[in-house]
């Protein structure tokens, strides 16, 4: 048995389970939201007890059509969406998703979204009471939706406010989800961190578009769009790197990562758990395969818990 | 259940310009397919392009365990499969989606494509001709050079009716003004596809969106029942991502979003909300 690093780990298998603000997880793998249902889509291909939580798809207080299609549109290395965050309403979600996902041994984090302060305080009040959900994770950064959404990500006073408004109304964990839309991701997650944030999820999809030569039209019924896959990872990376830096709660690191040593990359940086998104639909498979890649990673690099590495870039 | 596998290229020949078939050894799919399910085929091995491209499932050899797609090169990842020679590994997810309900009994069906949209319907007419059900297929292509696999067609059982837009073989028209043609008489009753009085009872279609939603349009009024198979941009193929929304009727007069991966690509023509 050869471990290369000095806290050898011939004695046993490598320790992967982390704590997201209060959240235990068996391992530091979740799903991004929106990319993974409401976990029954994949429930075929992956054994959803071997996940380290699930992030369920986005939800709003009343059902949402979501935007016209095309949809998604295929970018250098990545992808652009504007889903527009159709769903079917929180009362939907908790009387029809939830207690399926209850049969799994996995925590359940909901993302949710609303147009004012009042809706994400309605969500949480709801979500809190349905039993069932281990932390709440507040996307205050979707691009795809006119009124909210990112407006609240961009503006730290706003985020504050909204994180502030969810934090009344819930004992649950809560996640704040970041945009990278904005001058300074740092700003934003210090003064969530003030207003009570539990730990931290980044980053959302960057805004973008693109026009097709041919009918000289943009590409996507919604026009713009959010940027993700593994184009968008540099600047995911570079985002928890900062923020790991300035604030002192568990990153959710996201961006790009399609395989075990991209989720490394980001744990290096700062993140205490990573994010499988758009990697998911190329290989439904994804998320166990990075699973299974940390834990040999860890393996071979005789780190005996994953803990050890996280911000170790940081030096 | 539907899977990622790895399958060996059996075949990858230009059949007419542009235009390939890929014959790929998959025992698991051969088992599985059903006509009007598609593969998430990923071209390629790198990052970029990243997604999967949803394929149609063209034709089975159950004896030999292949499948086989018939793809037009359309950009970047369509090429990149026209590239893939005898004995590569091809990664295939599948089969995806909900397909064409096969009828009972002896009902006339007609087959009516347009371009490309041809691919799935022959995994279809191979299933008809196994059931002892003879169609009539109409084919619509732009020009004669572009008609796609019309012996192989024949060589099952059915008849082929050919409409080119430029007029250099068959109907000189669009394959609808032909379908409407032989619907009034046009020298074909009593051709498998139609009864006595004149009257359709399946139709089957795949092609442009103005080309089905005209064939829906027809179907209502000869009161037959009619399936269409819907294009939309996918991503995940397995419902999750709602990239792949497509309109339906919601039953009170407006739409709602169904997904073309899980709830289609084929859906019953009347249940589309044509714009
Ligand atoms: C259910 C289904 C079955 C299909 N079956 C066939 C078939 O049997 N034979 C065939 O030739 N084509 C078929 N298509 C269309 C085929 O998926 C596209 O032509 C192909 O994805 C183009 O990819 P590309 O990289 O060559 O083109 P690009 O234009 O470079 O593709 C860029 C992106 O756009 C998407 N895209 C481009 N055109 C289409 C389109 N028309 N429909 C959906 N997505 C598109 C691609 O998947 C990719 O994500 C089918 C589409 C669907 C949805
Ligand atoms: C199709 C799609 C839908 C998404 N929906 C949501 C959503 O509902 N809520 C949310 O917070 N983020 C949503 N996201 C963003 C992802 O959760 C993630 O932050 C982003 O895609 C970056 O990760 P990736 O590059 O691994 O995909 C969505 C992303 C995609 C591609
Ligand atoms: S392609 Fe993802 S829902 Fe259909």
């Amino acid at each position: 048995m050869s471990s290369k690093g000095s806290n050898g780990t011939s004695a046993g298998k490598p320790k992967l389970a982390v704590n997201v603000g209060g959240i235990q997880m068996i391992n530091p793998v979740t799903t991004a939201s929106g990319t993974f249902g409401f976990g029954t889509e994949y429930a075929p291909y992956v054994d959803l007890n071997r996940l380290g939580a699930i992030v369920v798809k986005g939800t709003t207080l009343a059902p949402r059509a979501g935007n016209p299609t095309p949809r998604l549109v295929e970018t250098p290395a990545g992808v652009l969406n504007s889903i527009g965050l159709q769903n079917p309403g929180v009362d939907h979600f908790i009387d029809e998703a939830l207690p399926y996902l209850a049969g799994f041994d996995v925590p359940v984090i909901v993302n949710i979204s609303g147009d004012t302060v009042e809706d994400y305080a309605r969500l949480a009040d709801r979500l809190s009471q349905a039993g069932g959900v281990a932390g709440l994770e507040v996307n205050i950064s979707c691009p795809n939706v006119k009124k909210g959404g990112m407006q609240f990500g961009s503006d730290p006073i706003m985020a504050a406010e909204v994180t502030r408004a969810v934090k009344g109304k819930t004992s649950l964990p809560v996640i704040v989800k970041l945009s990278p839309n904005v001058t300074s991701i740092v700003s934003v997650a210090e003064k969530v961190a003030e207003a009570g944030a539990d730990a931290l999820s980044l980053i959302n999809t960057l805004l973008g578009m693109s026009i097709d030569t041919k009918t000289r039209r943009p590409f996507l019924g919604n026009v713009m769009g959010g940027l993700s896959g593994p184009a968008i990872r540099p600047v995911a990376v570079r985002m928890v790197w900062q923020v790991y830096q300035a604030v002192k709660l568990p990153i959710i690191g996201m961006g790009g990562i399609v395989t075990a040593e991209d989720a490394i990359e980001f744990i290096l940086a700062g993140a205490t758990a990573v994010a499988v998104g758009t990697a998911n639909f190329v290989n439904p498979h994804t998320t166990i395969d990075v699973v299974e890649g940390i834990e040999k990673y860890l393996y071979e690099n005789g780190v005996s818990d994953l803990n050890e590495l996280i911000g170790a870039a940081h030096g | 259940m539907s899977l990622v596998i790895d399958a060996k290229v059996v075949q990858n020949k230009q059949i007419i310009p542009g235009h390939y078939r890929i014959t790929l050894a998959t025992p698991y799919c051969t088992e599985k397919a059903r006509p009007g399910q598609f593969l998430h085929v990923r071209c390629g091995s790198t990052q970029d392009p990243l997604l999967r491209r949803p394929i149609s499932i063209h034709a089975v050899d159950p004896q030999a365990g292949e499948v086989s797609l018939l793809y037009r090169v359309a950009g970047r990842g369509t090429a990149l499969l026209a590239e893939y020679r005898v004995g590569d590994m091809v990664s295939i997810f599948g089969p995806l989606g909900r397909g064409f309900t096969l009828p009972k009994g002896d009902g006339k069906v007609c087959v009516v494509s347009g371009g490309i949209g041809i691919a799935p319907l022959y995994f279809l007419l191979q299933k008809l001709a196994g059931l002892g059900i003879f169609a009539t297929v109409f084919q619509g292509v732009a020009t004669a050079k572009q008609i796609l696999i019309e012996d192989e067609i024949r060589e099952l059982g059915h008849s082929v009716v050919v409409a080119t837009d430029d007029g250099t073989k068959g109907f000189h028209g669009t394959v609808t003004s032909l379908f409407e043609d032989f619907l009034r008489g046009g020298g074909l009753v009593s051709k498998p596809g139609i009864n006595e009085d004149g009257l359709v009872s399946c139709i089957f279609t795949c092609g442009p969106p103005a080309m089905m939603k005209r064939l829906s349009e027809i179907a209502a009024q000869q009161g037959a029942y009619c399936e269409v198979s819907l294009e939309e941009r996918m991503g995940c193929g397995v419902g999750a991502c709602l990239s792949c929304a497509c309109k339906i009727k919601d039953g009170s007069g407006w739409f709602h979003y169904r997904r073309a991966c899980v709830e289609g690509p084929v859906f019953p023509a009347g249940e589309v909300f044509w714009e």
